[in-house]
């Protein structure tokens, strides 16, 4: 197999809780691998950490109130980006690993032209002349499939619609040719019919480009259809991890399952159609506040004594090659527990 | 844009003939006479009403009014009742003074404002920004005469660094014409222009630090930053650029207060400007005077508004795409 291009090991990102002296440790030992080319999806509801996660690859956590726990490893190109110097890495930031965010009407300067906010990059990393870059941004703008690009690069942000911004942060992003594209919920804030063509373009693009592409979503919708491997979290942990379809055919962990489970579906069967759509009882607990033993476990339906006193480990639960598919979660050692299965 | 234009002028010329009248109104029902109660001197009664006939000044206030305003637009703005010159010669004296004060301070106040503003978000709530934030709250409650008291007698009474007064060295100086003449002129200049710019940017400071530090916790700042720009770029082009619009309506608002502020400190500073020549007049019933420097000043305000809403469309393309 080959090497990992992006390794997260145990990433602990804490924050200090508005009032008073309390830690939310909104991710709390986190760690997956990214490899050349793939698209990792990375799932879980609200406040589950996955934008922590992301935000703390390029280490864009706003200090204070946040913070890195040492013991934390992130690993790309050999090098531990947690103890880069500022330089070193801005020189990554935008130029290897560049990023995407979930509010393109407000990811974008207003008053800036799309064009300048494209080559900024450029300029900055690749030492091109204004000139060259202006050009860099009119390509970069055709390649994202905005129409006239000629004109488009002289307009500003509020002049364009919610897709075609996205489109820009995608240019943006993309400018330099990054080897690592981070996109936290790049479609959420737009139009259902424009998502799937944003996922469509990502997809394109990451085939001409040969990058890895981060997906950051808590659709299971947008994981099936564009991801090859995904990481599920739960309460700023990893609870599963596995390719695409194993996932979906074979899912381990009760969290997993309720998410699976509770995605409407067109092609279900008339019957299940009917039936109310399901959901997981209760909601994410405060990260101030994590449960004790399986975090889950308040939530879940298979739970006994054990998962309320002792936190699982990531077990592995592959069927093909070692540690393709982990579960953290006790089931795994007492499959007879798997008795009644949740929903209608 | 012709349209937006036409419409500002207009508004702005009701708004200096409202001043114009309203000034001329006030001061004319107010109580005294411009006939020399104000030094003190007695003047016969006759003598008086000869120079109330000859100034037109026993006429109903109507009348007085009309006669006023046509002359106005004429651009005649009257003779000094006190001076015994014409009033646009004493404005042509004072005016340039007020301005020189009035721009230096402006300048002072916004230059010194907002890098002590970026300065104090880029360190938002460590020691430099609490120190420089209570430095500048205690500053900005300060009265501006009072703290050019304090200068005149800490810098250039017990210290000798600046002089007390006046525009310029009248005996080596009698015009600006020479570098050393510049340098002295300069030399005047600055204690004023200090106490005025310092109060100002007192103020601007907090504006400009609260401005920015809204900014910064916006997306596109971490956008900026996610592209790999330097922190220096990140704070001074992407967010300062942003944090500059709530600055221009402070400017809009600062440029009157600069002209009142300059009454006060003309007054301690001996600087003969509009301040001055407005206070004597007052003080003397010198009623075409008062009404001129009212109308100045009105003027000055309504061009520095302009002159904000000018800079709105250069700092901020959504505005300027929708005025065209």
């Amino acid at each position: 197999m080959t090497e990992p291009l992006l390794r997260v090991r145990d990433l602990k990102t804490y924050f200090v809780t508005e009032h008073g002296s309390g830690t939310a440790r909104a991710v709390d030992g986190v760690s997956f691998d990214l490899y050349p080319g793939e698209t990792l999806g990375l799932v879980g509801e609200s406040g589950c950490g996955k934008t922590v996660t992301s935000l703390s690859v390029l280490r864009l956590i706003p200090e204070p109130p946040g913070h890195i726990r040492p013991g934390s490893f992130i690993e790309f190109a050999g090098r531990n980006l947690l103890t880069l110097a500022p330089r070193e890495l801005r020189a990554i930031r935008g130029n290897q690993i560049a990023m995407i965010f979930q509010e393109p009407m407000t990811s974008l300067n207003p008053v800036f032209t799309v064009g300048d906010q494209i080559a900024e990059a450029a300029i900055v990393h690749q030492r091109l002349s204004r000139r060259a870059a202006r050009a860099r941004a009119i390509e970069m703008l055709k390649l994202v499939g905005i129409p006239d690009p000629a004109q488009r690069v002289d307009h500003y942000p509020h002049q364009m619609s919610g897709g075609m911004r996205q489109r820009v942060m995608i240019a943006m992003a993309l400018v330099c040719h990054p080897k690592v594209l981070i996109a936290d919920e790049p479609t959420t804030a737009l139009d259902v019919t424009i998502q799937a063509q944003i996922l469509e373009l990502l997809e394109r693009l990451q085939a001409e480009l040969g990058m890895a592409v981060m997906l950051i979503t808590h659709d299971l919708g947008v994981v099936a259809g564009s991801a090859d491997r995904v990481v599920v979290m739960y309460a700023g942990q990893v609870v599963e991890q596995a390719p695409t379809p194993e996932l979906f055919a074979r899912p381990l962990h009760p969290y997993t399952e309720g998410l699976l489970a509770s995605v409407p579906r067109l092609d279900a069967p008339p019957a299940r159609a009917r039936a109310r759509l399901h959901g997981i009882p209760g909601q994410v607990p405060a990260s101030s506040d994590w449960p004790g033993g399986c975090r889950f476990h308040p939530r879940c339906p298979y739970a006994w004594d054990r998962c309320r006193e002792e936190e699982p480990p990531l077990l592995d639960a592959s069927s093909g090659e070692p540690g393709s598919h982990t579960v953290r979660c006790w089931l795994l050692t007492e499959p007879q527990r798997r008795t009644t299965r949740p929903g209608p | 844009m012709a349209a937006w234009l036409v419409r500002r002028l207009a508004a702005s010329i009701a708004i200096v003939w409202a001043v114009v009248t309203l000034t001329f109104v006030v001061v004319h029902i107010a109580h005294g006479s411009p006939c020399g109660q104000s030094d003190g001197r007695p003047v016969a009664p006759e003598t008086c009403a000869a120079l109330i006939r000859r100034f037109g000044l026993d006429r109903p206030i109507g009348i007085q009014y009309v006669k006023y305003l046509g002359a106005l637009l004429h651009g005649d703005l009257g003779e000094s009742l006190a001076l015994h010159r014409p009033v646009a010669d004493a404005l042509a004296e004072a005016l340039p003074n007020t301005l020189t004060l009035a721009l230096t301070a402006l300048i002072l106040d916004f230059a010194l404002g907002l890098a002590l503003g970026v300065y104090q978000a880029a360190r938002e709530r460590r020691f430099g920004d609490i120190a420089l934030g209570n430095a500048a709250l205690f500053v900005n409650s300060m009265p501006t005469f009072w703290l050019g008291l304090v200068l005149l007698l800490l810098l250039a009474q017990w210290l000798r660094l600046f002089p007390v007064g006046g525009l310029r060295d009248l005996v080596l100086c009698p015009r600006l014409d020479s570098l050393p003449c510049l340098a002295d002129f300069a030399w005047h200049l600055t204690l004023p222009a200090l106490t005025l710019g310092l109060v100002g940017a007192a103020g601007t400071a907090r504006y400009q630090r609260a401005a920015l530090l809204e900014v910064v916790r916006q997306d596109f700042v971490r956008t900026a930053r996610a592209k790999g720009l330097p922190e220096r770029r990140v704070l001074l082009v992407h967010a300062l650029r942003n944090a500059l619009l709530p600055l221009i309506t402070l400017f809009g608002l600062t440029f009157p207060f600069l002209l009142t502020g300059a009454v006060l400190v003309e007054t301690v500073f001996a600087w003969p400007g509009m301040g001055r020549l407005a206070v004597t007049a007052i003080l003397q019933r010198d009623y075409p005077v008062v009404t001129a420097a009212a109308l100045i000043a009105s003027v000055m305000v309504v061009l520095g508004n302009l002159l904000a809403d000018a800079l709105y469309g250069v700092a901020d393309p959504r505005i300027r795409v929708r005025a065209t």
